[in-house]
């Protein structure tokens, strides 16, 4: 599904320039859970905004699902990203004046989806995160918890192919943390590509593989057995 | 374009312009002012171009007036300073040798210029009021209204020197009863018996003109005054597409041909043309519309701007939301289209409410000044130029939300998402 190959990226600030990712290489295949941890500032956020095409390398190669990720315009790489991902961010990211279920519907509009269409499809995911009852609510009147859900919900609107969450439960206490890994794992379960950036190991452990970034490499990369957040959940 | 007619576009818009009343509003104001001055101020012209019109309407405006003076310098064997007369003679001469003249009025009158009024009485009232003594023609030049069941001068009165006067509304007012019928009555000017065939409604024509001037026929008045050929002045008329200024000087010059006077001479016969004093006065009101034109147009342009640096700041303050957007798939022309399509919009708000609140404050203006006499008739804004400002406000309002816009997409997806 991804395929990354000798991956370089630096950071030019005035006359220095920070070299971030110095050459990485990594595939993760369909329906794989993979957790990215590392310090702070080696270059987690670098690596998957690349992958989000938000952000482009410097050189190195990028496939997702087969097709090569180089050169696009802002209007084809933003094409891409509706089509193929679906971003989880750390401060979720809702737009404050638009409902939860106008923030789901949001990605339909931009695939074209018809009105009608998109306001089920965005009822029916919103069901499925639990917050059905929340739909015309605003942001401001949901709880941290509530929102990354609705921020998950949004992502999979799209029914992207691969997930990105960049510390998705990093502002979240424990338990919220746990019942949001808990719907992640259960979107996984369906077989969807999901990859989680997260300094907690508990949170790391919940995904099926881990991988080590230290000053620009992979430095480890292993398989887990899955912890369920389920089992926290009650 | 498809975009345009899209639901979803104007949902999105809506949205945003629901949700972000302050700018909303604000920005409002800016261009509502703007049309609402642009507004006002070219109907509140109009309506003073209308009202002077309308002043005007009961005079031809290509008439003039001519009358003798004296001469200012000696011509074949005459001396400096001769008194001239006008002659009833000269108004053949003139309409004969002046093709451009339409009308030619010879008038008489006693009681203005100097000379004493004559003494009316009726029974035991009395007052003294001009007499005029005039040919049908008169009416042709200077609309006289007469009330229902009068009538002016006419031919037969001219031709049989019929003692009969048409009055003025103060002399109707002084002489006869309130319900009492002018019309056939009598009433005696100086010492003769007159009968009453019409009453005036008063019109200002000239300056000597007064709502209490009696008409009579010229020939009648020749022979109560004594006046023989004696003309006090020409009233004339030129056609109207006559160059008025230089029918002007015709009269003068033949003028001075027929009495003989230097063709050099500026001071032996007076004119005037009202078609000059009437393009001086239209000449204001028009500049006023040109006034009220550019200030309109500044005051819309100055809040078409407005909007586009409230969107700008408004752009900015949505950095965070507009990355939102483009992260989850917003394209550069989604995101500058949804921008523009805001400018467009909170422009044509603007632009309606500005115009509907300008027609509205001048309709109560035309209701508070109606029977008030001040020149200002039905103040409307033409069509045309209403539809110039909203093509305007189209066309600026979408070049104006292009800088808003490209600043949007300016910034890279990941910078934007970074924003706080
Ligand atoms: N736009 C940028 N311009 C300059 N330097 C940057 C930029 N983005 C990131 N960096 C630098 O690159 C390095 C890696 O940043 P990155 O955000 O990828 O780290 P991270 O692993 O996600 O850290 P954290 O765990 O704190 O989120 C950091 O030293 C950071 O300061
Ligand atoms: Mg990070």
């Amino acid at each position: 599904m991804i395929e990354i190959k000798d991956l370089h990226k630096s950071y030019k600030m005035g006359s220095n320039s920070l070299h971030v990712l110095k050459g990485i290489n990594f595939t993760a295949e369909e329906g794989e859970l993979v957790a990215i941890m590392g310090s702070s500032g080696s270059g987690k956020s670098t690596l998957l905004n690349i992958l989000g095409m938000l952000d482009e390398a410097d050189s190195g190669e990028y496939t997702l699902d087969g097709v090569p990720i180089k050169n696009l315009s802002e209007t084809k790489a933003a094409q891409y990203r509706n089509k193929f991902l679906g971003f989880v961010f750390q401060s979720f990211n809702l737009i404050n004046y638009k409902s939860a279920l106008e923030n789901v519907a949001l990605p339909l509009y931009y695939q074209k989806v018809p009105r009608k269409e998109r306001q089920e499809k965005a009822l029916q995911y919103l069901e499925r995160v639990g917050l059905k009852e929340w739909a015309t609510h605003l942001p401001s009147e949901l709880s941290g918890g509530q929102k990354q859900r609705v921020a998950i919900a949004r992502a999979m609107a799209a029914e992207p192919k691969v997930l990105l969450a960049d510390e998705p439960t990093g502002a979240l206490d424990s338990t919220t943390s746990y019942e949001v890994m808990d719907l992640i794992q259960k979107i996984n379960d369906e077989g969807n590509t999901i990859l989680v950036v997260t300094h907690e190991e508990d949170i790391a452990h919940m995904c099926k593989r881990i991988v080590h970034l230290r000053d620009g490499v992979i430095v480890e990369d292993k398989k887990v057995k899955q912890v369920r957040a389920s089992e926290y959940v009650q | 374009m498809r975009l345009l007619f899209d639901r979803n576009t104007w949902q999105e818009i809506f949205g945003s312009i629901r949700k972000n009343k302050i700018r909303t509003i604000i920005t409002i104001i800016g261009v509502l002012w703007g049309i609402f001055v642009y507004i006002a101020m070219s109907g509140a012209a109009k309506g003073m171009d209308n009202g002077f019109e309308k002043s005007f309407e009961t005079v031809a405006m290509n008439s003039l007036f001519a009358w003798a003076q004296s001469t200012s310098k000696p011509y074949s064997g005459y001396k400096t300073g001769r008194q001239l007369q006008l002659k009833l003679g000269d108004a053949t001469v003139l309409q004969n040798r002046i093709p451009e003249l339409q009308y030619i009025a010879p008038r008489n009158v006693k009681g203005t210029f100097g000379s004493a009024p004559a003494s009316i009485t009726r029974g035991s009232k009395s007052g003294n009021y001009p007499v005029y003594g005039d040919f049908p023609v008169f009416t042709k030049i200077a609309t006289k209204k007469i009330y229902d069941g009068g009538r002016f001068v006419n031919d037969d009165d001219i031709e049989q020197a019929r003692k009969v006067c048409i009055i003025g509304e103060r002399t109707q007012k002084e002489m006869f009863e309130e319900d009492e019928d002018p019309i056939g009555g009598y009433i005696r000017i100086d010492g003769i018996y007159f009968q009453v065939v019409g009453v005036h409604k008063f019109v200002q024509n000239a300056p000597f003109d007064s709502d209490s001037d009696i008409y009579i026929p010229f020939t009648t008045y020749r022979r109560l005054y004594n006046s023989g050929e004696n003309v006090g002045w020409f009233s004339m008329a030129a056609f109207d597409d006559a160059d008025v200024i230089q029918v002007e000087e015709d009269v003068k010059s033949v003028l001075k041909n027929i009495h003989r006077v230097d063709p050099t001479d500026e001071r032996a016969f007076g004119t005037f043309n009202l078609g000059e004093v009437f393009s001086k006065i239209m000449g204001f009101s028009k500049g006023l519309t040109f006034i009220s034109l550019i200030v309109g147009i500044a005051t819309i342009l100055a809040g078409i701007i407005g909007i586009g640096a409230i969107l700008l700041i408004s752009v900015k303050e949505r950095t965070k939301e507009l990355g939102v957007r483009r992260a989850l798939g917003a394209t550069p022309g989604e995101v500058r289209t949804l921008i523009i399509l805001e400018c467009l919009f909170l422009t044509l708000i603007a632009g309606i409410m500005g115009i509907i609140l300008g027609a509205l404050t001048l309709s109560i203006v035309n209701n508070a000044t109606q029977g008030i006499d001040f020149p200002y008739t039905n103040p409307t804004v033409p069509i045309p130029l209403v539809m110039g400002a909203f093509a305007l406000m189209l066309i600026l309002g979408i070049l104006i939300g292009l800088i808003p816009a490209q600043r949007a997409v300016s910034i890279r997806p990941i910078d934007a998402l970074r924003e706080e």
